[in-house]
């Protein structure tokens, strides 16, 4: 009875753990530059992380099946520039409708995704290595190499992450029902249960029923889904849709899993970690851009931060098996 | 007995010469060859400049790098791996040599500093891989970031732009007074090596084995981690190689050199028939697929398409490369199945 208290707590040790970092590196921060614990700061840290933690929480399924997705930097560039370019010559577009266009946009650049891996038997890490640079090269395509600028948006387009419901920034509901939904699918549908069996033991999934060809155009799907919600918000809030926007997100995005306790062979992590795991990056971004030329340490910092946390995984997991093992020896 | 017949099957199989002939004609290397003539075909009629001796080879400086990247990717790939750090490393290594030139290194000099940190960081991946264990995809993915990271915290927007006259040799110079680019000729060195490593030693043998099956491999005695790490080593090494090329052709280093090589690079594998998953594939079918995709890109240029429809070919060759196979595959198991069906049929109507 021991040894099962103890697999337990290490498996529910990771949330705390990742809410005792983030609060102990924002009293860092907090000693070291005042101005960062502001309360406009603060927003400006969520407002942040809510993109990262949306595209997250879709990498996330993808990864928990075993799979990855390269793809999710291109298919933000290409629904935000096509959004943008939609919302530059119709002026008349209401944002909302604009919105449901750019997820439309993903879902079906997911799908592509998708199918190539469920139907045609792509590796996943070589189809979205392949649409990536197919999805990047027609951003340059569609938008003929320019830029669409903020005097070419209209102000209730950028107004769509900005704007306030209850004094809360839009940005953040949308993460926030996002989130939700994300923990309500996983938790209590039928195909968030079949998802984890995937990636948790594939043969047996697949014996009790669970078709993988179906799950892995799901995952595929949302993750497309959740990158085109992702593309206008990030066109809208940043107020320019620029064509190498967003190159290299899907490392932040696999960051924020890994951090989250994600295991990157599969079959566990939940959405809670994921959450925590995109803050606590979106924490790490916002401080380095407020200490002097860290932003060139950013990218080192971030494979730095993935290979421990993933090195990290492998032991706890590693534990885990051999407690499992003696449990079953006892 | 019954060994010894089989092996005489086996024999009389593979000298039969007609079964020979269709079994290379209907081999990927030679759709392949057809490919690669069909391309020359094509461009020599669309631009007259194609089918000239010296532009034909100086081609060749625009893809013998990235060509050289793919060469020791067999190898990783063949056994179940991958890398996509290496376009990361070459960044490392060019800015490695690009600090030592800073500082008054002569070119052979160079070179060394070049080909070690590519080893270097190469064996960081099959370290990461072999002994803590995680997947080579999420290692590269981090080192990726990790390896150009450091060139770009250090280099900043700046770049190193000085090197010894020398260093030009290995990137610009010709073969004697001949116009064979020596990148080129490098490139069929290296190619001649990797592929009498990979089919003529017993370290080739282990790979395939390592691919079809890593248990079954490990217990039959093959130290599958050591080949493993040996593999990311060499890729590094030859990462090393390509930064020394690079560097020495356009004679400049800034952080993001070489950015999306290592797409290229894989691309070449899997065209060239490597099986992603593993286990099949040999040196002939990368070497055709490098040429096959240095001259559309060649031809490609020379009719003025832009940048971005290269992109965008890389990427769908890759995915098609893997695709059509698959679909074959599948093609071909159903109908099998269909045949055993109605035989089943056949045989039940008999009954």
């Amino acid at each position: 009875m021991k040894t099962k208290t103890e697999i337990k707590k290490l498996l529910e040790s990771r949330e705390p753990v990742l809410v005792g970092l983030i609060l102990f590196f924002m009293l860092v921060m907090t000693i070291a530059m005042p101005r960062f614990i502001h309360a406009s700061n603060l927003a400006n840290i969520l407002k942040d992380s809510s993109i990262l933690i949306i595209v997250s929480l879709g990498q996330f399924l993808v990864i928990l099946t075993g799979g990855i997705d390269l793809s999710v930097g291109s298919n933000i560039a290409f629904s935000g520039m096509a959004a943008s370019l939609i919302n530059q010559n119709h002026p008349g577009i209401s944002p909302w409708i604009i919105l449901l266009i750019g997820m439309a946009i993903g879902l079906g650049l997911g799908m592509i995704n998708g199918s190539l891996v469920a139907f045609g038997k792509v590796p996943a890490i070589i189809a979205t290595l392949g649409t990536m640079s197919v999805f990047r090269g027609f951003t340059f395509v569609i938008s003929k190499g320019q830029w669409v600028t903020a005097h070419e948006m209209t102000d209730p387009f950028m107004n769509l992450p900005h704007g306030d419901i209850l004094g809360v920034p839009n940005l953040i509901w949308f993460a926030f029902f996002v989130t939700a939904a994300f923990f309500y699918f996983m938790r209590y549908t039928r195909s968030g249960r079949e998802i984890y069996s995937i990636g948790g033991n594939k043969s047996a999934a697949v014996l009790v029923g669970v078709s993988e060809k179906k799950v892995q155009f799901l995952i595929f799907s949302i993750s497309g889904f959740v990158s085109g919600m992702a593309g206008v918000l990030w066109a809208a809030r940043y107020a320019a849709a620029v064509n190498e926007m967003a190159a290299g997100f899907e490392l932040q995005t696999v960051a924020a899993c890994v951090l989250g306790g994600v295991s990157v062979a599969g079959g566990s992590g939940s959405v809670a970690g994921v959450l925590l795991g995109a803050l606590f990056m979106g924490l790490l971004n916002n401080s380095m851009t407020m200490i002097r030329n860290m932003a060139f340490f950013q990218m080192l910092l971030q494979g730095l931060i993935v290979i421990s946390a993933m090195a990290f995984n492998v032991v706890m997991e590693r534990r885990q098996d051999k407690m499992l093992l003696n449990r079953r020896l006892a | 007995m019954s060994d010894n017949l089989v092996r005489q099957d086996r024999l009389i199989d593979e000298f039969s010469f007609k079964k020979r002939i269709t079994k290379l004609l209907s081999s990927w290397e030679f759709i392949l060859f057809l490919t690669l003539v069909g391309i020359f075909i094509l461009f020599s009629f669309i631009s007259p400049y194609f089918l000239d001796y010296f532009n034909l080879m100086n081609a060749s400086f625009s893809f013998a790098e990235k060509s050289i990247l793919a060469l020791p990717m067999i190898f990783v790939i063949l056994a179940g791996d991958i890398d996509i750090s290496v376009a990361s490393i070459l960044a490392l290594s060019s800015f490695a040599m690009g600090n030592a030139s800073a500082r008054g290194a002569g070119a052979g000099t160079l070179v060394v500093v070049g080909l070690v940190t590519g080893l270097a960081a190469g064996m960081v991946n099959g370290f990461l891989v072999t002994k803590i264990k995680i997947p080579s995809i999420a290692v590269t993915l981090a080192t990726l970031s990790i390896f150009r990271g450091i060139s770009q915290a250090i280099l900043r927007d700046n770049a190193y732009t000085h090197y010894p006259e020398k260093f030009a040799y290995f990137g610009q110079g010709y073969i004697g007074k001949s116009v064979i680019p020596f990148e080129f000729v490098f490139f069929l060195i290296m190619a001649l090596i990797i592929g009498f490593v990979l089919h003529k030693t017993t370290y080739g043998r282990k790979l395939y084995a390592i691919g079809n099956s890593a248990s079954a491999s490990r217990f039959s005695g093959i130290n599958v981690d050591r080949i493993r790490f040996t593999n990311f080593a060499i890729n590094g090494l030859f990462a090393g190689m390509a930064a020394v090329l690079l560097t020495s052709r356009i004679g400049s280093t800034r952080p993001n050199i070489a950015t999306g090589w290592e797409l290229e690079a894989i691309t070449l594998v899997v065209l060239g028939g490597v099986a992603i998953t593993g286990g099949k594939g040999n040196i002939f079918g990368v070497v055709i697929a490098s040429l096959l995709v240095g001259y559309l890109k060649f031809g490609m240029a020379l009719v003025n398409l832009s940048a971005k429809v290269m992109i965008i070919t890389t990427g769908a060759l890759l995915i098609i490369a893997v695709l059509v196979p698959k679909i074959l595959e599948i093609v071909k198991a159903n109908r099998k199945l269909h045949s055993q069906r109605s035989e089943l049929k056949d045989e039940r109507k008999a009954s």
